[in-house]
């Protein structure tokens, strides 16, 4: 199967990337090329192997619900594009 | 000084020979004159370093050395480092100096290293050139028109050239491997999990894996001590006891069974690259090894898999780039969803935007079964090859890459081409298995890499079956002249 320039565009969206018109058209031939790659999966018979996420078959550790990290707030709001008494500013959502 | 081995700068600082201040004095010198040429660093930043070396000189004094106490090493620009810039090759990272440390950076610290400068790599590790930095690509110390590898690229033209003794990587499909071997270096990935990833800018989260890339065995094995330690910032984090990698190195190899995967032997690899690993096959033989034929049959499958699993990941991972807690932010936007796409679209590169699309997708309502779920099943199939080969050998050989360094802007346009050159070095990743490249000899001028892939946790052996070879021949010790 291969991607339309409306599905990329769906696509984009969900990914909240910007594409230009030229820009789209160019991912759908570079996807559709990828797709294209992936696609040999397709023939492979899978039935009955157990899907693998991790090497190691260990579980998730669990940790005390205890305060571990120091409150260095001003440090990681430093990096922040735009902060405003200890929050981040973004664009008005709610009119 | 600058062949110099780990262990010889260990004692040459211990026994007042050379300062840290001196040592790293004499690589910022070498980076202040041969980096232009090759754009191996993106920060260099001399006082922090030297501070830093300073520090190392007192705890010298007092008799407080480790076997990195003093010694300089290249961190690639993933690591988080506290009040430096961590960019990841990256323009939505350009202006991101990190308010904290990696545990790999946290761990050098500890052990007296100095940080010599954040290298070149891929953005967000994204490639197997280095092309796709917003830096600008990394050369080739042995032949500057040609790519240094990637994503580690870096990382390996400032070891390879001589400007740090040694660095760090990260392979999520061969960043590490690869690199090594296009430019005649010794690198390591641990079995996953061995390495902590706190503080390390995620890629592909089951895969990313950070290690050593050295001259020599030996020297993977000191840098590998001091990185790898259970972590419980780390979910994955294996809980292990901590070991030395280096207590096997001089074990004979006399018995040693190399598994020979035909896969890795047919078609598709360059015949002078094949040459060279045959080469190097027959001095194991003659140091005491037997081989054996195996099959890995899912091996065709590796690339497919992985080009779904690392940009599935990728899409989520990269989600948190958004242009509001840190790094670039559009300067015009409408809205809020505005603000969202205009940063994303303008703050990554071409092949970062494919990755998070391709994720996107595999990820989206109605194909996740199809593309995710059939990826994790034939990513089982292949970690289950590796354990059957297993059964018949101790070691797995063969290319670490298909070709030598390409010329850039070779391989640039064509994203596929691209991607079919990590066909030997994608399948450890997916297994979650240790493997390395070790310098085998050359091709045309240019460096070949054999790999060599171990089971779980048999690193040390590893470093083993390197450092006999290195002991026997030359290969490691060969320097590009780029004086």
């Amino acid at each position: 199967m291969s991607l339309t320039l409306e599905q990329v565009r769906r696509v984009a969206h969900l990914a909240r990337i910007d594409l230009s018109e030229s820009e789209a058209a160019a991912t759908v031939i570079e996807l559709n090329g990828i797709l294209g790659l992936i696609e040999q999966m397709q023939a492979v018979d899978t039935a009955g192997v157990e899907p693998m996420a991790h090497a190691q078959d260990v579980s998730q550790r669990l940790r005390e619900d205890v305060v571990s990290e120091a409150n260095r707030r001003v440090d990681y709001q430093a990096v922040s594009p735009d902060v405003e008494a200890g929050l981040f500013l973004v664009p008005k959502v709610i009119e | 000084m600058i062949n110099a081995s780990l262990k010889q700068l260990a004692q040459a600082l211990a026994g007042k020979q050379i300062s840290s201040v001196e040592l790293t004095q004499l690589y910022l010198d070498r980076i202040a004159r041969l980096n232009p040429a090759l754009n191996a660093f993106i920060t260099v930043d001399a006082d922090k370093s030297l501070g830093q070396a300073r520090a190392a000189d007192a705890r010298i004094a007092r008799g407080d050395t480790g076997p990195l106490t003093g010694i300089p090493v290249a961190q690639k620009d993933i690591f988080c480092a506290r009040d430096w810039r961590t960019s990841c090759g990256s323009k939505m990272l350009d202006n991101f100096v990190a308010p904290y440390d990696a545990t790999v950076i946290e761990r050098l610290n500890a052990a007296g290293a100095v940080l010599l400068g954040k290298t070149n790599m891929d953005e967000f590790a994204m490639g197997s050139s280095n092309e796709s930095s917003w830096y600008g690509p990394v050369k080739n110390p042995w032949d500057t028109t040609r790519v240094p590898g990637g994503s580690s690229g870096g990382s390996a033209a400032a070891v390879a050239a001589r400007l740090a003794p040694v660095a760090t990587g990260t392979d999520t499909g061969g960043s590490i491997r690869q690199p090594a071997a296009m430019c005649n270096l010794t690198g390591l990935k641990p079995t996953y999990g061995v390495v902590s990833r706190y503080g390390m800018i995620a890629f592909a989260s089951s895969l990313d894996q950070g290690g050593p890339m050295a001259r020599s065995a030996e020297d993977c094995a000191v840098l590998v001590n001091a990185m790898a330690a259970f972590d419980p910032r780390d979910s994955t984090s294996l809980e292990r006891p901590t070991e030395d990698y280096g207590r096997d190195l001089d074990k004979p190899l006399a018995g040693l069974r190399i598994g020979l995967p035909r896969e890795f032997f047919g078609e598709g690899c360059e015949p002078s690259v094949m040459a060279a690993v045959e080469a190097a096959i027959a001095e194991y033989r003659k140091l005491g090894a037997e081989t054996v034929d195996i099959s890995l049959p899912n091996t065709h499958l590796s690339v497919p898999a992985y080009y779904v699993i690392a940009p599935a990941e990728a899409s989520s991972n990269l989600s948190r780039f958004d242009g509001v807690r840190y790094g670039y932010r559009a300067p015009e936007y409408v809205d809020l969803n505005d603000l969202y796409a205009k940063t994303r679209a303008q703050g990554f590169g071409a092949e970062v935007k494919r990755r998070i699309l391709i994720g996107t997708y595999v990820l989206s309502h109605g194909y996740y079964d199809a593309y995710y779920l059939q990826a994790q099943r034939i990513r089982r199939m292949i970690a289950d090859d590796f354990a059957t080969a297993f059964g018949q050998c101790d070691v797995i050989m063969g290319p670490t890459s298909p070709c030598t360094a390409f010329k850039l802007g070779e391989k640039a346009d064509d994203p596929v081409q691209m991607y079919l050159a990590d066909i030997y070095t994608i399948a450890v990743n997916l297994a979650g298995l240790p493997g390395m490249s070790i310098p085998c000899g050359f091709a045309y001028g240019l460096p070949v890499g054999l790999q060599l892939i171990g089971n779980y946790f048999n690193e040390a052996r590893l470093l083993n079956i390197a450092h006999r070879f290195q002991q026997a021949t030359d290969w490691h010790q060969r320097a590009p002249a780029i004086e």
